[in-house]
């Protein structure tokens, strides 16, 4: 999950993180208490969960509370890159001398965390990584030692940090890699962190990325979650603890394990094509245990999508039996009854593939018509949406 | 021959005596496992039976290993509990340990993952993983034991059910090792390590890689089959109408910017002279073109 920019804030104030004083409103009222609180000065930020947002203008200095006021109405609302602005950030406004970079983060191609740094922070820190990747420095760190004191003045010295902000910056990085650790997250990035003119260090924006595997020992995450900004499928979906993700397509998938489904996605595309271009309507795994039960929430998170003109249910029996599947789903549409309304093409192979199809030839209900291959099955299953 | 193991391979189940680690120990026990016992701290001491078979309980992998001789592990603890139980396993210096737990916190997988490296002892294939299955011989994890026999194809996945759709396509030629090495961000079997052992294994006449979206991991093997496989690979990889941001359902498979898509990585196979099947089946016929059947 990422979070936005305050809620990094929150979680840098919470671990030690030097960050300025700062509070979040939805309307331009608000933004001016807000304002007046802090005193003096402010910016007001947007809160989107997408970069460039400074350079298309969500990123505005107010001399005094009324300029805030006005600032935060111009800034509520506006569409950047797709993510409407519902909240903003009031921040004390601060001085600044110098801008500089320091992220730490999960490292997949060499199975390690690594933390980057650079005293060429700022707006075009990724143009700094592709023009000049000597000003960036990249060092591994080993999730089993950790960021102690001494790594981080090594590695701030690494960097080439200035010496009169070498000690504030290590300090700042043994507190991000609690953040880090303490939080379970895959990325903690500040950019840019400052020197102000007064010579301190401070993180002026943030960004978090959480490891939702971790949720279990993370109560404090799913308060977290963005309620507004989720598909109200998904939502539903997870309610229910399914696997799903909503996509733009006319074809209803489900299937079992991860990698059959993404496959099944694709090869439905693949189908759509000779069928008016339909496409797969949404990603929704079952997971190894297809009951009756999670069959039924499955089908009815999916023939609530009014996009969907077709169902595609692609198992294959590796452990779950294939005649479990198929009474799962002859269950389900009992249960749904007269909410059924899309036909369904099934496939089923593997463990008791035989069973499954004789139960399913058995029940014989008029939506469902069974088909022997994964090709099969899906051009079935865009021919029938495309209809 | 085989890969990472064979038909003397000696296992203990981690996690045997809850409710997942029973049902799969005795599914491994009825495809020919080497199953010798199992840990659970705590319940050291006990047996367990499981289908006629009497399993001695152990506390800890050490105790495990001197009294049974295991040479592998196998792991069905709780998220909460696993990156203990991996540990443990290490400490011992148990040569395979296959973690088949999804859900585990990625900080705790790149934790035992860099610690097996402090040891350099242990081989880990997962999380989040099916484990492998060298038919006839030994099956470690969760692979339907009863899709294929044993054959000529050594196959590599990130992807469970994929491994099985790929094993059940390819059935009348069957396999010598297939390995699910997991689709987490960090897995401690790499598509690379698979293929070395396939290149180097007798037995294994062509290669089978299945790859997913997310990470850079495909990309690497491409270009390690480029310096070093000389034996016929053939690839596919799952997830082009992934959109960008979104996990499909393993925690490793998201697309970030232009990095991890499956166009990307098929086009990376292709430049080391992998042929890329666009779907499953495809895939198989490619196959069954190389080996004439």
């Amino acid at each position: 999950m990422d979070l936005f920019e305050y809620q990094a804030r929150d979680l840098f104030e919470k671990h030690g993180v030097p960050v300025l004083a700062a509070a979040i409103a939805t309307t331009p009222d608000e933004a001016q208490v807000v304002a007046t609180k802090i005193g003096g000065k402010v910016v007001v930020k947007a809160q989107v969960k997408v970069g460039g947002r400074g350079k298309a203008g969500g990123v505005k200095l107010a001399e005094n509370p009324a300029d805030a006021r006005e600032k935060a109405g111009a800034i509520l609302g506006m569409d950047i890159k797709g993510h409407v602005v519902r909240t903003v950030m009031i921040a004390a406004a601060a001085p600044i001398e110098s801008e500089y970079y320091l992220a730490i983060l999960l490292d997949r191609s060499n199975r390690t965390f690594l933390v980057m740094a650079s005293v060429s922070g700022g707006m075009d820190i990724e143009e700094v990584a592709h023009t000049a990747p000597e000003k960036l420095a990249k060092i591994p760190v080993s999730a089993v030692d950790g960021i102690s004191a001494a790594k981080a003045k090594e590695i701030i010295s690494a960097a080439n940090f200035p010496a009169d902000v070498a000690d504030q910056v290590a300090n700042v990085l043994v507190k991000l890699w609690e953040v880090f650790q303490s939080e379970d997250a895959t990325l903690v990035e500040v950019n840019p962190l400052v020197k102000t003119k007064d010579g301190k260090v401070i993180a002026l924006d943030g960004k978090v990325t959480l490891d939702d595997n971790a949720d279990f020992r993370q109560p404090d995450h799913g308060a977290l979650i963005d309620q507004a900004a989720e598909n109200p499928l998904e939502a539903a979906a997870k309610e229910k603890g399914l696997n799903y993700v909503k996509l733009e397509g006319e074809v209803g998938i489900i299937g079992n394990g991860a990698g059959l489904v993404m496959s099944t996605l694709d090869v439905v595309a693949y189908a759509g094509e000779k069928h008016g271009g339909v496409r797969p309507a949404n990603f929704l795994d079952i997971g190894g245990g297809a009951s009756a039960q999670v069959m039924a929430d499955g089908l009815s998170i999916i023939l609530g999508d009014k996009d969907v003109k077709s169902v595609f249910v692609n198992v294959f029996g590796g452990i779950t039996a294939c005649d479990a599947v198929a009474t799962g789903i002859v269950q389900a549409l009992e249960l749904l009854g007269s909410k059924a309304t899309k036909p369904i093409v099934v496939r089923l192979d593997g463990n008791n593939v035989l069973e499954g199809r004789a139960i399913l030839n058995k029940a014989a209900h008029p939506l469902v018509q069974q088909l022997d291959t994964m090709d099969g099955a899906a051009d079935r299953a865009a021919e029938l949406a495309a209809k | 021959m085989s890969i990472f193991l064979n038909e003397n391979t000696k296992v203990i189940v981690q996690g045997m005596t809850g409710s997942e680690g029973t049902k799969h120990t005795r599914r491994m026990l009825a495809s020919g496992t080497k199953i010798v016992g199992g840990v659970t701290p705590g319940k050291g001491g006990q047996v367990v039976d499981i289908d006629g078979h009497q399993l001695p309980v152990f506390n800890t992998v050490a105790e495990a290993m001197s009294a049974t001789g295991a040479n592998a592990s196998v792991v069905f603890v709780p998220p909460k509990f696993a990156k203990a139980a991996v540990i443990d396993a290490i400490d011992a210096a148990m040569p395979l340990v296959v973690v088949i737990t999804e859900g585990i916190p990625v900080h705790d997988s790149a934790s035992f993952y860099a610690y097996s490296l402090t040891k350099g002892t242990t081989r880990i294939v997962g999380p989040n993983c099916p484990g492998l299955i060298s038919p006839g011989k030994s099956n470690i994890g969760i692979i339907p034991a009863d899709i294929t026999g044993a054959g000529p194809i050594g196959l590599v996945s990130k992807s469970g059910t994929l491994t099985y759709q790929m094993m059940y396509e390819l059935r009348d030629i069957g396999f010598s090792t297939a390995v699910g090495i997991g689709g987490d961000p960090v897995i401690g079997t790499t598509h690379i390590d698979c293929l070395r052992a396939f290149q180097d294994d007798p037995d294994t006449k062509a290669i089978v890689m299945i790859g997913e979206i997310g990470g850079d991991a495909e990309e690497r093997a491409a270009a390690f089959i480029g310096e070093y496989v000389t034996k016929p690979v053939v690839g596919y990889v799952a997830g082009f109408t992934a959109p960008e941001g979104k996990t499909m359902g393993h925690a490793g498979a998201i697309v970030s910017g232009s990095s991890g898509t499956a166009q990307g990585k098929k086009d990376a196979l292709e430049a080391a002279g992998v042929k890329v099947g666009q779907t499953p089946s495809e895939t198989a016929r490619l196959l069954r073109a190389i080996l004439g059947r």
